[in-house]
């Protein structure tokens, strides 16, 4: 009973843990990281 | 104050050093680059205050998409995934510290405050608008501009401030874009003295991707209707204008469990704590002496 309670949630969380592999395979973190070393001039208000 | 909200706001306290850990920068002026920041915060937290040690999911969400090709953004869609499905809004109750900003200006004493007015509901939409137009649609349509961070975030204007402080070019750069985010800052914060959280509750587009995900997240309430006597203490209780009698799973819960404190027959908890209100038994022990 609790575990279809839950199932929407693990199915969720797998299919999170599943995107998350599939963009450390494609590097993304590493877009992420590019641009968040910079200071971003627009979040900071200057265009 | 009331133990459990002393208890949530030691916690925001502690989220937000974790989250800002780098406290040289807010001296040096200048940001954390190291290998940490390739991973998204839970909170909006913009990745340009000095502080910061991770990245900001909506700043993050947004540099994908504003790529001259655009990358479908497997890596901080599966991060958000993640954290709505275990914490959902409980992020902006706990975690987020720009909500903490907000309700740490709203413990001012201040005569007109005002939670509950017409219209309301109608305005809680805005998020979604916000959502789509200024994180996705806008930034695909126009490269290279991510709109919600350019001009609407006001922890990216908390960012600007302290880095223009510490920094005197970054100072003679500001223009009419940070006086207009100073503006939309500066309302947020004065609104922030009348109504409770009203960027989470109307703006917010990371409360309103969790907020579409409150239902099924780990972290939920649950109302025991054997015991609940439909006194409506809950709802009057509730600073997110939430019923928790009819909707516990609201998209607009933050968890704060306010409710479940003023409940005198302890029929709210949260499923994974079990926390329960001691205010009926508090009454029951008054009322057996």
């Amino acid at each position: 009973m609790k575990i279809k309670k839950y199932l929407p949630t693990i199915l969720l969380i797998i299919a999170a843990a599943g995107l998350i592999v599939v963009g450390i395979a494609l590097k993304q973190p590493q877009s992420v990281l590019e641009k968040a070393v910079k200071i971003c001039m627009e979040c900071i208000g200057i265009g | 104050m009331a133990d459990n909200k002393k208890l949530r706001l030691a916690i925001q306290g502690v989220a937000t050093l974790i989250q800002n850990a780098n406290l040289k920068g807010f001296f040096e002026g200048k940001i954390y680059t190291g290998p940490v920041k390739n991973i998204c915060v839970p909170g909006l937290n913009c990745y340009s205050c000095p502080g910061a040690i991770g990245s900001c999911p909506i700043g993050s969400l947004q540099t994908f998409l504003t790529k001259f090709k655009i990358k479908i953004p497997y890596y901080v869609v599966g991060l958000l995934l993640f954290f709505a499905a275990c914490l959902g809004r409980a992020v902006c109750g706990f975690l987020c510290p720009f909500g903490m900003i907000q309700e740490l200006i709203n413990l001012i004493p201040f005569p007109f405050k005002k939670n509950r007015f017409k219209g309301d509901k109608a305005f809680r939409y805005l998020k979604y608008v916000i959502l789509a137009a200024c994180v996705i649609i806008l930034p695909i349509c126009f490269k290279l501009t991510p709109f919600f961070c350019k001009y609407i975030c006001p922890s990216g204007t908390i960012a600007g401030i302290i880095l223009a402080i510490t920094d005197s070019a970054i100072a003679s750069k500001l223009g009419a874009i940070f006086t207009w985010k100073v503006i939309i800052l500066i309302s947020i914060l004065v609104s922030s003295l009348i109504i409770w959280r009203p960027f989470c509750k109307y703006i917010c587009p990371l409360g309103a991707i969790y907020s579409l995900f409150n239902r099924v997240s780990l972290i939920r309430l649950k109302v025991d209707e054997s015991k609940c006597i439909n006194c409506g203490k809950c709802a009057k209780a509730c600073k997110m204008c939430v019923d928790p009698v009819k909707t516990p799973n609201s998209g607009e819960c933050i968890r704060c469990m306010d409710c479940a404190k003023v409940c005198p027959e302890h029929a709210i908890t949260l499923n994974v704590t079990k926390i329960k209100s001691h205010a009926g038994k508090d009454e029951r022990i008054k009322g057996e002496q």
